[in-house]
């Protein structure tokens, strides 16, 4: 167990570069997740801590010891391949204990620890056979079990769970999740999957272009995402976006869409601006028509997904809306007026970056007295 | 339901489709037989030769001096065989053909294993290494394919004769362990071994030659194995080199010992050639039937 801490993390690939300069600060037994589309560095940013790739610039401190020079192995690590890269030609046993038998443990305690990890994992049985012989979940556990046998400072995981088939997928995360908390190592988790990163990790780092966007706690990121990128990128289905404009007194956004949204109190210095208007199609609200600040929705396709529907359509602007409902499926053609529950809206700027906003629930509670 | 115009009546459409098949069945019952018998002649053009030298070497000289080409087994087999073996051909080498034999097993089984460490080495170092001037290192190995031996033959034999490697098994491997070939090969299957395999060594503490010698050669192993048969194959039949750097019987080969064996048409014990022959043939043909299972295992082992 041990802190990691990354210092102005810069990389280039010649003269591309990949990173930006990433700071961030992991604390003793915490379950950091880089989540971001393909190619925005976050698989270059692990193997630097990994060790696998030198940092352009900047410097990797694991438990406050600077390793920035270190080869892999002097790092005290240990790392989940997405393609697992077990050797296969040795057995599962061979494959967990060849670490251990490099650092010149004695054979006794090498098989302790390897036969205690295999049982944990429920590997007990299978420590004879080889990677071919076992079926993806096992081969994935059985990388596991490599990292775990090591006990290191701390576990990389790079996309562990893209090879396997969904339903395993998610009974893995689960069992990663009971894992890292019960050995409380430090781990480092890349994913592109955001429900994966909701689900494991306790910080979110959200990555894009090689920048970290936001740092958070997950219900942080989704409730307060900090630009229009992460907001876009975390949540299923993706928040709506919507055209508006701040009105002159800054306490109010008129939507192209045909509807005026009263604020509590006006985002701190921006008035008679153009903003971005988010949504999350969840809090999008279904109401009868001639209602107060109903904006007509032509349904163009429905998803029934079982407990709920999702709803494209298109509204008066042109702009497309997607409503996420488990009370009403209505038919592709019809329309269907629907509200925007102002304290559920999010604004972004025109730099993207997001508008605090003050009290917004007491401003819906005065559009709702209003109606 | 009633029966539309062009609609044909079911019976008659069973009794069409048997025909039909039937016919195909007949063509495809033609078409194997041209095809057996084409292969069978084919078989013949291979075998006759051999089937011709194992029988000869069972009839005494005379017999073939007398111009006859015996298709049966003649009665003087172990006779010749054992004269061949403890002797050889009295009429003119004299080098019994078991020394030639243990001659050309030692220098197959060097060069083979010479070529085998050489160039999984050298592959070794092309492909997991980056060093300066290594894309000039593999194309140096590279343009040595296209130079066949007997190009570069005589400075080659300088070379060896100013070092005093005339007439050693030294002189004899030597020059022909270096091998393209096995290199590029090795190189081409290493290629296929994925990074995070060498990344995950690296994590795990694995120095290269621990890589080398834990992951990269038992990963190797059918490689070697197929390339062992190509390779001892390719050492026993050695024919030029051996002619030009072995003058005395101690290191002749047995190809260059048959040639030798082979004098005036008189002199020329055909028996004990042909009984030679047959046995010459012997070692190549039952490390290819050996190894054939790892050829096959090889082939089905897809994952690496």
């Amino acid at each position: 167990m041990a802190t990691l801490e990354l210092q102005g993390i810069r990389k280039s690939f010649g003269t591309v570069p990949v990173l930006h300069g990433i700071d961030l600060h992991v604390a003793e037994g915490e379950f950091i997740v880089i989540v971001g589309a393909s190619g925005c560095g976050k698989s270059t940013l692990l193997r630097i801590v990994a060790g696998l790739e030198t940092a352009t610039e900047g410097s990797v401190l694991i438990g406050g010891a600077d390793v920035t020079r270190l080869e892999p192995k002097d790092r005290d690590i240990a790392m989940v391949f997405q393609n697992y890269a077990l050797y296969p030609h040795m057995s599962v046993f061979d494959n967990m204990a060849y670490g251990l038998r490099i650092r010149g443990l004695p054979r006794a305690e090498i098989e302790e620890r390897v036969r205690r990890t295999a049982e944990m994992l429920g590997l007990g049985e299978l420590l004879r056979r080889k990677p071919r012989e076992l079926s993806g979940g096992q081969r994935q556990r059985v990388a596991m079990g490599r990292a775990i046998v090591r006990e290191p400072k701390l576990f990389l995981f790079d996309e562990p769970l893209s090879n396997l088939d969904a339903k395993l997928r998610v009974q893995m995360r689960a069992e990663i999740k009971r894992l890292q908390r019960r050995l409380g190592v430090t781990s480092l988790y890349v994913t592109h999957d955001q429900v994966e990163a909701m689900t494991l990790g306790d910080r979110l780092v959200v990555m894009n272009g090689g920048r970290a966007e936001q740092v958070a706690t997950p219900m942080e990121v989704w409730r307060e995402p900090a630009n229009i990128y992460v907001a876009g990128f975390i949540g299923a289905p993706a928040m709506n976006f919507l055209h508006g404009r701040l009105c002159s007194e800054g306490d109010a956004v008129d939507l192209r869409a045909g509807c005026a949204i009263a604020l509590a109190a006006p985002p701190a210095g921006v008035k008679n601006a153009e903003v971005t208007v988010g949504i999350r199609p969840e809090h999008v609200r279904i109401c009868g028509t001639g209602a107060v600040g109903a904006i007509p929705l032509k349904v163009d396709l429905v998803e029934p997904l079982g407990a709920e529907s999702l709803i494209h359509g298109i509204l008066p602007s042109g702009e497309e809306l997607t409503v996420r409902t488990n009370d009403c499926s209505p038919l592709a053609g019809t329309t269907l007026p629907i509200v925007l529950p102002a304290e559920h809206l999010h604004l972004f700027g025109e730099d993207g970056r997001r508008l605090r906003l003050a009290h917004a629930r007491n401003a819906a509670a005065r559009v709702r007295a209003g109606a | 339901m009633m029966h539309g115009p062009g609609v044909i009546p079911r019976a008659e459409a069973i009794a069409r489709a048997e025909t039909a098949a039937e016919r195909a069945d007949t063509a495809r019952r033609r078409a194997d037989w041209l095809t057996h018998a084409i292969l069978i002649l084919g078989v013949a053009l291979f075998a006759l030769p051999i089937w011709i030298v194992l029988m000869g070497s069972t009839h005494d000289v005379a017999t073939i001096s007398r111009g006859e080409v015996p298709l049966l087994p003649g009665p003087y087999a172990l006779e010749n065989y054992w004269a061949a073996w403890t002797e050889g051909s009295a009429r003119t080498t004299r080098v019994p053909v078991s020394a030639m034999m243990l001659n050309s097993f030692v220098m197959a089984m060097l060069i083979a294993v010479g070529k085998i460490v050489i160039s999984i080495l050298s592959a070794y170092a092309v492909v997991f290494f980056s060093f300066p001037g290594r894309m000039l290192a593999f194309w140096a190995i590279f343009i040595t394919l296209m130079l066949p031996v007997e190009v570069r033959i005589f400075p080659t034999f300088k070379v060896v004769s100013d070092l005093g490697m005339i007439n050693t098994y030294a002189g004899l491997i030597v020059p022909l362990i270096a091998s393209a070939t096995a290199t590029l090969l090795f190189r081409q299957f290493f290629l296929t071994i994925p990074d995070e395999l060498v990344e995950a060594a690296k994590i795990d503490g694995a120095g290269p030659m621990r890589f080398f010698k834990d992951v990269v050669v038992p990963l190797s192993t059918t490689n070697m194995a197929a390339l062992f048969v190509i390779l001892f194959v390719y050492g026993w039949n050695q024919y030029l080199w051996p002619l030009l750097i072995t003058t005395t019987g101690d290191v002749e080969t047995i190809v260059i010992g048959i040639v030798r064996m082979i004098g005036s048409e008189a002199d020329t014990d055909w028996h004990l050639v042909m009984a030679t022959t047959v046995l010459a043939l012997l070692p190549p043909v039952a490390v290819v039937i050996l190894m054939q299972r790892w050829f096959v295992k090889g082939l089905v082992e897809t994952e690496k």
